[in-house]
């Protein structure tokens, strides 16, 4: 049995796959605003005097690093509604996506708060910043540049994951690979297409993130 | 219909781990293996083992896990091989798994100081058994802590094999929340189980690298 591989439905599908190539990037642009915000506040609340706090965050992250994905979002789409909570499937997958990247990232950030030197608050301090004015203007861009690379890899393998969101079907890529092949019955190709999309995806976004993190915070980021 | 109690539920589930463990397991094993043979090519003299070993990795580091497993499926049936949700499940996870831990073990290589295989070179043994006896029992021991964190990243990923239609942990919590109607304690007993399996692998994880950085 030989197999022909048929490109032939590609050309009619290019709008179907642009548009679930754009919904993942708006998930993912989503997600890391709200992410990163949450794990700039989770890992000040690590760091801070509240001992309940510290122990919440904590706990939020054990339990949101030892679960699946797939759980997560199941859980949230699924499961809350039985107590009253009803969200749309694009709410329920940026929810499930921030609440799963926030719990690696609160790390990542926190490591790099720890890598700027206590003098720079103190000179921050000394110059008449009050707090809140040194922490935004002068530690958290310090801390940004140190660890820019390791929040890129997060922020692409989120999108990576993302795709499992097609489960709860939000019209993203991996959703409308599902609707294509469902349509073409050219399953292999269709998600080969589709991986390859992928694959340039993460490839645009890390050079994305470089572009931006140099406008941004200057010519040390890699 | 059939009425469920909580213990039905939970006794269901936990049957259904000991498939999620076996799939672990399983695509740990081959990831080894396969992960040997990719860091072999990457750390090759030749530059293009090099090239197509950084290419292996970049490849599924750069794709969804989702994707490859539906490629899998999908793909080796146009092979003329007949093709169950396990196997896929098996050869999507283990090709996935061997990309990180090739990419794991390298960097453990070149963490070694180039002194261990200079004196290995001066010792008269070749490249293969400076591999054997000197570099990679290394590479292996100061790499532990990151191996068992993906280890806990792998038994998570085998809940995608749910989707395949593979009968393990989430695919019965499926099944078990079509049926009775709890979602929020149907996946809320599945997270709790998942996270018994994982969080002693992380807590291990930890302690390997406390471990390691005292030294």
């Amino acid at each position: 049995m030989t197999y022909v591989l048929d490109f032939s439905w590609l050309w009619g599908s290019l709008g179907a796959l642009a548009s679930g190539a754009g919904v993942t990037l708006v998930l993912i642009a989503c997600t890391t605003v709200l992410g990163l915000t949450l794990s700039i506040l989770g890992a000040a609340a690590r760091r801070g005097r509240c001992l309940w706090l510290r122990k919440l965050v904590g706990a939020y992250v054990e339990v949101i690093r030892n679960t699946p994905f797939l759980v997560q979002l199941f859980f949230i789409f699924f499961g809350l509604p039985s107590i009253g909570i009803r969200l749309d499937p694009m709410v329920a997958a940026i929810l499930a996506m921030t609440l799963n990247m926030t719990a690696y990232t609160i790390e990542v950030v926190g490591a790099g708060l720890d890598a700027v030197p206590k003098g720079q608050g103190e000179a921050a301090t000394a110059l008449g910043m009050r707090p809140r004015l040194a922490f935004v203007k002068v530690i958290l861009p310090q801390a940004i540049t140190v660890i820019y690379p390791a929040l890129t890899s997060q922020i692409i393998i989120m999108m990576l994951e993302s795709a499992v969101v097609s489960q709860i079907s939000v019209r993203e890529l991996a959703q409308e690979a599902d609707l294509l092949q469902a349509r073409t019955f050219r399953a292999f190709e269709t998600y080969l297409v589709v991986t390859l999309i992928y694959l340039a995806l993460s490839a645009a976004v890390r050079r994305g993130m470089i572009l931006f993190g140099r406008r941004m915070l200057g010519a040390g980021v890699k | 219909m059939i009425e469920f109690t909580f213990w039905d539920i939970v006794r269901n589930l936990v049957f259904a781990t000991r498939w999620t463990v076996l799939l672990s397991v399983a695509a740990f094993a081959g990831g080894a293996i396969v992960g040997v043979a990719i860091l072999f090519a990457r750390i090759s003299p030749a530059s293009w083992a090099r090239r197509f070993g950084s290419g292996y990795i970049a490849l599924f580091q750069g794709t969804p896990l989702l994707m490859q497993l539906f490629l899998m499926f999908f793909g080796l049936p146009m092979l003329g091989l007949r093709i169950e949700p396990w196997t896929a499940a098996v050869c999507g996870l283990t090709f996935y798994a061997s990309a990180y831990l090739a990419e794991i073990w390298r960097s453990g290589v070149e963490a070694l100081p180039r002194g261990q295989s200079e004196a290995a070179s001066s010792l008269g043994l070749h490249r293969f058994q400076e591999l054997r006896l000197i570099i990679l029992p290394q590479a292996f021991r100061i790499t532990r802590a990151p191996v068992v964190g993906f280890l806990v990243q792998l038994i998570k990923s085998t809940a995608l094999a749910s989707i395949l239609g593979f009968e393990e942990l989430m695919k019965t919590a499926n099944a078990i929340n079509n049926a009775t109607f709890e979602p929020f304690k149907v996946y809320g007993l599945v997270a709790v189980i998942f996270f018994l399996l994982c969080y002693p692998l992380t807590q291990y994880a930890r302690f390997l690298e406390a471990k390691a950085a005292a030294r």
